[in-house]
């Protein structure tokens, strides 16, 4: 039954990642995967958000009521997104634009809520710290994944840092359907069912 | 009623705790964002403005208190002295409120240098052209500063975008108030000019 340290990590990586298999945090997914870059960033925020607050909120279920642990999970949350969102204005300030509105959304981003819920109100300091941890890069994998074909079809570069880099050559034909929110769910929905198909037993 | 009273004290613990640290957090990073917004929403517009000046005008900027408002100004040098300024400022009457304008003036020739806008809430393609379409913005170079700045309209010199004379205005509006500031502050800004020299 109880899974081993190593097994807490990897499974965020493919048996637990969010948006493909636990079908999670479906609407930052949507919509920020124009541009690799935006992918990046909006993963490393939720990767720290997921971590600090499971390991916060892990280090405090025994002093949480259960009749209030929600609105205790909302507030450390919501502490950890805000500091996200002061840190990244401060520091990477065009990415803290093109990202907008969704980095407080991270606050309601129901993977955060549900490790939360689901994983470090009942598991010990540790655990939880690898869990988080696992089910961020997850997440940010997915995202630069979903990107980066979004992007790549889209506009036929790729943008990892500030600077988009030419990868189809000129006579490729930008396929702008695939950057557009339409073309969004179509990336995903066959990335879905490429990932069913390929862990299928 | 034990029970209530840990939920009251667990759930007032961690807002307070949440509440000072955020707090904290905001006031370490407070002159960081200041300075990226400096660098990324105005930058722009004011280097745009002072093309071709051999300094780095945001970096050299010092503010000056008119009554209760501190105003921020931007300097340029040219020709190796510090003879121009940037001032923001904020045009009401836009389509979608007020337009926020930078205005560069050049203080040995009472004249504009250029401006440029920074913020703005207007209808993409129309009013947004402000932003967009340099030929609206050039019209601002090298006009005196005696008189206020109006669309031909109003009987003026300046040809409204079409189809967004109300961003036209504000526009004007803006940069006719960044002429009333300098003028009214002309003194004391000149001798802060000097204090650039090198």
């Amino acid at each position: 039954m109880a899974k081993s340290l190593t097994q807490e990590f990897v499974k965020g990586l493919w048996d637990e990642v969010p948006p493909f298999r636990l079908v999670l945090g479906l609407c930052p997914t949507l919509a920020v995967t124009k541009a690799v870059e935006n992918g990046i960033g909006m993963g490393v925020a939720t990767t720290f958000v997921l971590v600090f607050s499971n390991i916060l909120i892990s280090s405090m279920r025994n002093v949480i009521p259960s009749k209030v642990r929600i609105a205790s999970f909302i507030v450390i949350i919501a502490t950890f997104v805000t500091i996200a969102e002061l840190l990244m204005q401060a520091y990477t300030y065009p990415l803290f634009k093109k990202l907008g509105i969704f980095i407080p959304l991270i606050v309601v981003n129901c993977i955060i809520l549900g490790r939360a819920e689901a994983f470090a109100s009942k598991r010990g300091v540790f655990r939880s710290f690898l869990d988080g941890l696992g089910i961020g890069i997850g997440f940010t994998l997915s995202l630069v994944a979903l990107a980066a074909v979004r992007e790549l079809l889209g506009t036929g570069s790729l943008t990892f840092w500030v600077k988009p880099i030419q990868i189809l050559g000129p006579s490729f034909k930008p396929f702008s359907f695939m950057v557009e929110a339409p073309g969004a769910f179509v990336a995903l929905g066959l990335m879905l069912c490429i990932m069913n198909l390929a862990g299928r037993k | 009623m034990r029970e209530m009273i840990k939920m009251v004290v667990v759930l007032t613990v961690l807002c307070l705790f949440s509440g000072g640290l955020l707090a904290a957090i905001k006031n370490k990073t407070k002159e960081r964002i200041k300075l990226q917004l400096l660098e990324y929403v105005k930058g722009p517009a004011v280097r745009t403005i002072f093309e071709g000046a051999s300094n780095d005008p945001i970096a050299d900027r010092f503010d000056l208190k008119e009554g209760d408002i501190v105003r921020n100004f931007f300097v340029g040098v040219f020709e190796g002295k510090p003879r121009a300024l940037a001032i923001e400022t904020f045009g009401k009457g836009g389509y979608g409120g007020d337009v926020g304008l930078m205005v560069g003036i050049d203080t040995k020739e009472d004249k504009l240098i250029g401006v440029g806008v920074t913020t703005h809430s207007e209808t993409p393609g129309m009013g947004a052209r402000a932003e967009t379409d340099p030929s609206f913005v050039t019209q601002f170079k090298n006009l005196s500063l005696k008189e206020p700045f109006k669309v031909t309209q109003d009987g003026g010199s300046i040809n409204a975008l079409s189809g967004a004379t109300l961003t036209s205005r504000a526009v004007c509006a803006a940069a006719t108030d960044a002429s009333k500031i300098y003028q009214q502050l002309k003194p004391q800004l000149i001798e802060k000019l000097k204090e650039f020299e090198k």
